[in-house]
């Protein structure tokens, strides 16, 4: 089978973006799956503590969200995300990531408009779907509930 | 075990991450929504609970947890308080991450230094 030069170069285009797809899929798996795995410790740990399993659980999430924003502030969360992709996206350290170094990125924009404002870009549109998305099913639940 | 389940199951909700990111034109923000929002009803319909008894953290910590935590809440909440925690119960389950994330970002838009491009 032969190519023209066109295609040739449209084709080696394609697997290179696959080659690295695949490669970015790893990466995101192995860090992802890491942060999950250092949250079920910190659970573990706060159980074998006696804390509650609710409160356990919040704790988790309360811990890594200080782990990533301590990351981010120091400039490490970054340069780990270059590699992992959506392997410190999906996580709730994604979360406290985006709204950290949004905060830190526009601190020169003031402390109102800036740091208070521009925290909310991701995390905004997160809360406001996520709870208006909860509060559609406690509707659907509620009238479940009456019949 | 947990913990290998907790690896696995957390790496691949990353790795649909990550194939969004790769395949679609999704930014971030839209990816993150709509795991909350795939949380929220995959939480709501009870999908969500066995997974999170199966895989632990590995569940919960990926942002489709947060939005399972909310449905839940708004339940529960329903189920203690009648209609009123349709409102309340997405809040009162989130509070603790989200006031989390609030502050230490402050804390860190206050201290941090700016990146030197």
């Amino acid at each position: 089978m032969k190519y023209t030069p066109k295609q040739y170069k449209e084709i080696s285009k394609e697997m290179t973006y696959r080659t690295n797809s695949f490669k970015n899929c790893i990466f995101a798996f192995l860090i992802g799956g890491a942060i999950c795995t250092l949250g079920q410790a910190l659970l573990e740990l706060y159980k074998s503590l006696g804390l509650d399993k609710n409160i356990a659980a919040t704790c988790v999430s309360v811990s890594l969200i200080f782990l990533s924003v301590l990351l981010t502030s120091l400039n490490i969360y970054d340069k780990i995300a270059k590699y992992a992709g959506a392997g410190t996206l999906v996580p709730i350290t994604g979360f406290a990531n985006a709204m950290s170094s949004a905060a830190i990125t526009f601190k020169a924009e003031g402390y109102i408009m800036g740091v208070g404002a521009k925290m909310f870009t991701i995390a905004g549109p997160v809360i406001v779907y996520g709870i208006s998305a909860a509060a559609l099913y406690g509707v659907i639940y509620y009238i479940l509930t009456l019949i | 075990m947990i913990y290998l389940k907790a690896f696995i199951v957390g790496g691949l909700f990353c790795v649909i991450g990550q194939i969004l990111i790769d395949y679609t034109r999704l930014t971030p923000a839209k990816i993150l929504v709509g795991y909350v929002v795939m949380g929220v009803i995959l939480g709501g319909i009870n999908i969500y609970q066995p997974l999170v008894d199966f895989a632990g953290c590995g569940a919960t910590v990926p942002l489709t947890g947060f939005g399972a935590m909310l449905a839940k809440g708004t339940r529960e909440a329903i189920q203690k308080d009648g209609a009123l925690g349709i409102l309340t119960g997405g809040f009162t389950a989130s509070a603790g991450g989200i006031a989390a994330a609030v502050i230490f970002s402050l804390l860190a838009g206050l201290f941090a230094k700016e990146k030197e491009k």
